[in-house]
């Protein structure tokens, strides 16, 4: 499967399909295109789930999610509760109800109103919780709440042990995954594409691009800029406390995702941003932000206010300005596809979005709708905001 | 928020000698330290020993004397001196946090020296969670600041200078252990010959070191010398020390069993900063990359004493002398040629301190069997993860430490990877084939040490977040 | 498990509760001092298995002398000084949310 590069001077690696970007879509849309019987390769600058993927806060939910990414929210559900039966591991996956908490009757009414609009379009995974079925299933939130929305089938999986299981269960269908080797760029040739890797180029028909917040340059060396913005969700974990809550929390009313895993230690989250480095691949606390964030876990679960915080965190992830990804087809060329900027709530989309990109690959009509993701639909913007068309080209993209 | 010229983390040897040096050319210095007295762990209680335990202070010797002096000189300066205080933050732009009586603050500082000391390396051995097993380092605390000696003649296992002076303090005390059971091979002695010509320049530990096992041997207490196979045995508490010598098993009933391979650097707060560490083969643990002023590679960060690299509590005071004139120089205080002045004697007679170092890391080199447990052997005591859980990780895909983290939650528990750091590194390092240096260490995130949640809830009033 | 020196100083005994049951202990103790040389045995029970744990470093690092204190779960006794009055109790598992442990 090699073959002399005259230009390197080395043997070019070559795959049916290679993936960018370690994460969890990078390592599912290589699964299910091993799945499919192709060859594959997936470079990672880092390890695999350095980044989001391995650490985010787990939640496994349907509810919420936009009107758009509800088919596929619905669908990856579906593979979450028989995970195993895909990748060999329950990935901690456990389920759970998911429920927003509304703290005011304003809140309340707006919950309620996206209950009954989800209900016309024909969903009914969310439902409306009164203030005693709130306690009843949150027998530990603040006396203050009024009520709430809950998916009761969702659930939480442990983000790097998923990530993990994706990866090994695509290298045990002979996927090769390339750790510490950075994407340089992407070269269109007759019939595919050349990557060039910190460890050499490779060769291969397909290129996917899941590179998360990275992805950009990608897309931009294939002529279609996208702005995502390298986001860094912060998240806090306690210690072990005895068990309290059975459900993962959010709040309609300011960001919030709580929830306590089975070891007893609470993580918690919401999407407050920490700040990424200059070196873009590393991140820090503000702590500032990170008081409100444990402001609003102690006061809508008061219990957690004497817990001790062991560590907090944040990892890099890809945000749109329209807080939906990018998946499908590319614009401009034939034969790449693109998985990113899922805007902090990509972990549960995982198993289904990979599947997706496989029967696109091979050229099967999926059965969800991508429409709303195609990434196509920042060029108006990209070329008004950008007059000079694409942002200047990086040497390190992914 | 409050600020300062210079915030110091640490009262021990370092932290004092430089807070005298720095505070002394009139800059302001804020000193931070957990404890409610100054010293630092070598120097436990140190002004309370002098003022109301004469014997004991007596027997510790005029190393420990140096300490008073040290505290001494911090009373009657002007630094600002704030004990009971948990650094819990360091930011690269040099904000720091910290909880104080309950309450957390923040503290912008123009310079900050870490201070932090070492710790004692992990001494991962069948038994060793069970009560009544406890560091050298501890026992050495319990006698210094509370006074107190084992009922029962302890055990004393492992290897390094502490174990024989911990067994001397003992002995003085009226407290003779009732065995040494040294893991240093028995070649090692032989082996680390070749150093002893540069170690002669350091002759005064080496002739205090001489001093101790004459005074242990004219007590009588038993030595037993290349030991392996230690473990401890017990249920709900340690009832003795089995362990293989000289071809045959022994086993020594004790309700305290001291353990001790040697202490390390405390690198929570420099790896947090984000500061470049080197990995030091000959002491078996990462340090900070230091220049000869102290800088560590983040601007405004400096590190003195075992923080940086063991080299024991007189190089710790020079460190922290050197550092405070390169600090003091850098507010303006002090010009090139008088810092250089001062320099000068500081970097002889520490010198004359490092070089019994080689020797003694080449003969007290940590037992293999601590380095790379068995199996079945605790390595995080925290989350209670094995060693033969970390090896399964690593077979299952996990390059480092922080994915064995994710994977296994050690290090995740109160202790934050402290105790089981350096091992996970190592039992990596091994399964892989590689250098520690490749494998790296967990990556340190705030809180430093578990915080109240709602103490970082209060301070979203103060909204005083670094940017 | 221990006693005191033979110089150790002998300020006024204060009184600290342990498991309900009344120890004197010394002005300027620490906790876990004060518990040792009671022979109080375990501080603490795991939250992963529930084995018995006891102070290890007595400087701060390792977390083992956690125990409850006046309520307050996860103090670290080698941290805290003695004070009169004190009620302490052994830190059973995950840290009690509701003062018992």
């Amino acid at each position: 499967m090699t073959a002399p590069d005259p230009a390197v001077g080395r043997a070019v690696a070559t795959a049916d399909v290679l993936v960018v970007g370690g994460g969890l879509h990078g390592c599912s849309a290589a699964l299910h295109c091993a799945r499919n019987g192709l060859s594959v390769i997936v470079v990672e600058k880092d390890t695999v789930g350095r980044h989001a993927s391995g650490v985010n806060a787990g939640g496994v939910r349907r509810l919420g999610r936009a009107i758009a990414e509800i088919p596929l929210s619905l669908a990856a559900m579906e593979i979450w509760h028989r995970i195993a039966d895909l990748v060999d591991d329950d990935c901690g996956f456990r389920p759970a109800p998911q429920i927003k908490v509304a703290e005011t009757d304003t809140q309340m009414q707006a919950l309620a109103d996206r209950a009954a609009m989800l209900r016309d379009l024909g969903y009914a995974h969310e439902t409306v919780l009164d203030r005693d079925e709130l306690f009843r299933l949150l027998p530990a939130v603040s006396q203050h709440c009024v009520g709430g929305l809950a998916s009761l089938g969702d659930g939480f999986a442990d983000p790097y042990r998923t990530t993990a299981a994706f990866r090994r269960k695509a290298e045990r269908l002979g996927v090769r995954v390339l750790e510490g080797c950075a994407a340089l760029g992407v070269e269109v040739r007759q019939g595919g594409f050349r990557l060039r890797t910190a460890g050499g180029p490779l060769d291969g028909g397909i290129l996917v691009n899941c590179g998360g917040a990275w992805a950009g340059a990608i897309a931009a060396q294939l002529g279609e800029p996208v702005p995502v913005e390298p986001i860094a969700p912060m998240m806090l974990v306690t210690s072990r406390l005895p068990p309290f809550c059975r459900a993962v929390v959010g709040a309609a009313g300011r960001p919030l995702s709580f929830k306590q895993m089975d070891n007893g230690t609470v993580v918690i989250g919401g999407g407050r941003r920490g700040t990424i480095d200059a070196g873009g691949n590393a991140t820090r606390l503000r702590l500032g932000e990170l008081a409100k964030t444990a402001r609003t876990a102690s006061e809508i679960f008061p219990i957690v206010g004497r817990a001790e915080i062991v560590r907090g965190w944040a990892g890099i992830e890809g945000r749109m300005p329209d807080d939906l990804p990018v998946i499908g087809p590319s614009s401009t060329t034939d034969g790449a596809y693109h998985a990113f900027g899922f805007s902090a709530h990509g972990f549960q989309l995982g198993p289904v979005v990979g599947s997706a990109l496989a029967d696109l690959i091979v050229g099967r009509r999926p059965d969800l709708p991508l429409a709303p993701f195609r990434i196509g639909r920042f060029s108006a913007s990209i070329a008004s905001t950008a007059p000079g068309g694409a942002p200047p080209p990086t040497d390190r993209c992914v | 928020m409050d600020s300062t010229d210079l915030a110091i983390i640490g009262a021990g040897p370092a932290g004092l000698a430089a807070a005298a040096t720095v505070a002394g050319t009139g800059a302001s210095v804020v000193l931070l330290d957990e404890q409610p007295l100054p010293g630092g762990q070598i120097y436990r209680g140190v002004e309370m020993v002098q003022m109301l335990r004469p014997k004991t202070f007596g027997f510790f010797g005029p190393e420990f004397a140096a300490g008073a002096d040290l505290a001494k000189a911090l009373r009657g300066s002007a630094v600002d001196y704030r004990p009971g205080s948990v650094v819990w933050d360091v930011s690269p732009d040099l904000v720091l946090h910290y909880s104080r009586d309950g309450r957390s603050r923040g503290l912008a500082a123009r310079h900050v020296l870490i201070a932090s000391g070492a710790l004692e390396r992990p001494v991962p051995i069948p038994g060793w969670t069970l009560p009544g097993v406890m560091t050298v380092g501890a026992l050495q605390i319990l006698l210094k600041a509370d006074a107190l000696v084992p009922r029962v003649p302890a055990v004393l296992a492992g290897a390094g200078p502490l174990l024989l002076l911990l067994a001397v303090q003992y002995l003085r005390a009226g407290a003779p252990p009732t065995a040494i059971v040294e893991t240093v091979p028995k070649d090692a002695y032989r082996r680390s010959a070749r150093h002893l010509p540069q170690a002669l320049r350091g002759w005064r530990s080496l002739l205090k070191g001489r001093g101790w096992m004459r005074e242990l041997a004219r007590a009588g207490v038993p030595w037993y010398r290349g030991c392996t196979g230690l473990r401890v045995e017990g249920g709900d508490r340690a009832e003795a020390l089995a362990f293989d010598h000289d071809g045959g098993r022994r086993r020594i009933a004790a309700d305290v069993i001291a353990l001790h391979q040697g202490v390390v650097p405390n690198t929570q707060l420099t790896r947090l900063v984000g500061c470049a560490h080197d990995w030091d083969s000959g002491q078996r643990c990462f340090r900070p990359r230091l220049d000869a002023w102290q800088a560590s590679t983040v601007e405004g960060i400096w590190v003195a004493g075992d923080g940086g690299g063991i080299a024991g509590a007189k190089a710790a005071e020079w460190q922290g002398r050197l550092a405070g004139l390169a600090i003091a120089g850098r507010l303006g205080r002090l010009d090139e040629r008088d810092r250089d002045r001062q320099a000068a004697p500081l970097r002889t007679a520490l010198a004359r301190e490092l070089a019994v170092r080689p020797l003694l890391d080449a003969l007290y080199h940590p037992s293999p069997e601590v380095l790379c447990p068995a199996d079945d052997v605790i390595v995080c005591r925290c989350e209670e993860v094995t060693a033969g859980r970390v090896r399964e990780a690593v077979r299952l895909g996990c390059p480092g430490p922080n994915q064995a983290k994710s994977f296994l939650r050690c290090g995740m528990g109160p202790c934050q990877g402290r105790l089981c750091g350096l091992t996970v590194t190592e039992i990596i390092a091994r399964e892989r084939g590689l250098d520690p240096a490749e494998i790296g260490s967990y990556r340190i995130r705030p809180p430093l040490k578990p915080l109240p949640l709602a103490e970082l809830a209060a301070l979203d009033d103060e909204a005083e977040a670094p940017v | 498990m221990f006693r005191r020196t033979s110089d150790a100083i002998r300020p006024a005994g204060i009184s600290i509760h342990f498991e309900g049951r009344p120890i004197v202990a010394q002005a300027g103790d620490s906790l876990a001092a004060a518990l040792l040389i009671e022979d109080v045995g375990a501080f603490r029970s795991t939250p992963v298995s529930g084995a018995p744990r006891a102070p290890y470093c007595m400087m701060g690092v390792c977390f083992e002398c956690l125990v409850e204190v006046d309520g307050v779960p996860n103090q670290q006794a080698c941290m805290v000084q003695v004070r009169d009055g004190m009620q302490v109790r052994r830190q059973r598992g995950p840290a009690g949310m509701d003062g018992n442990g």
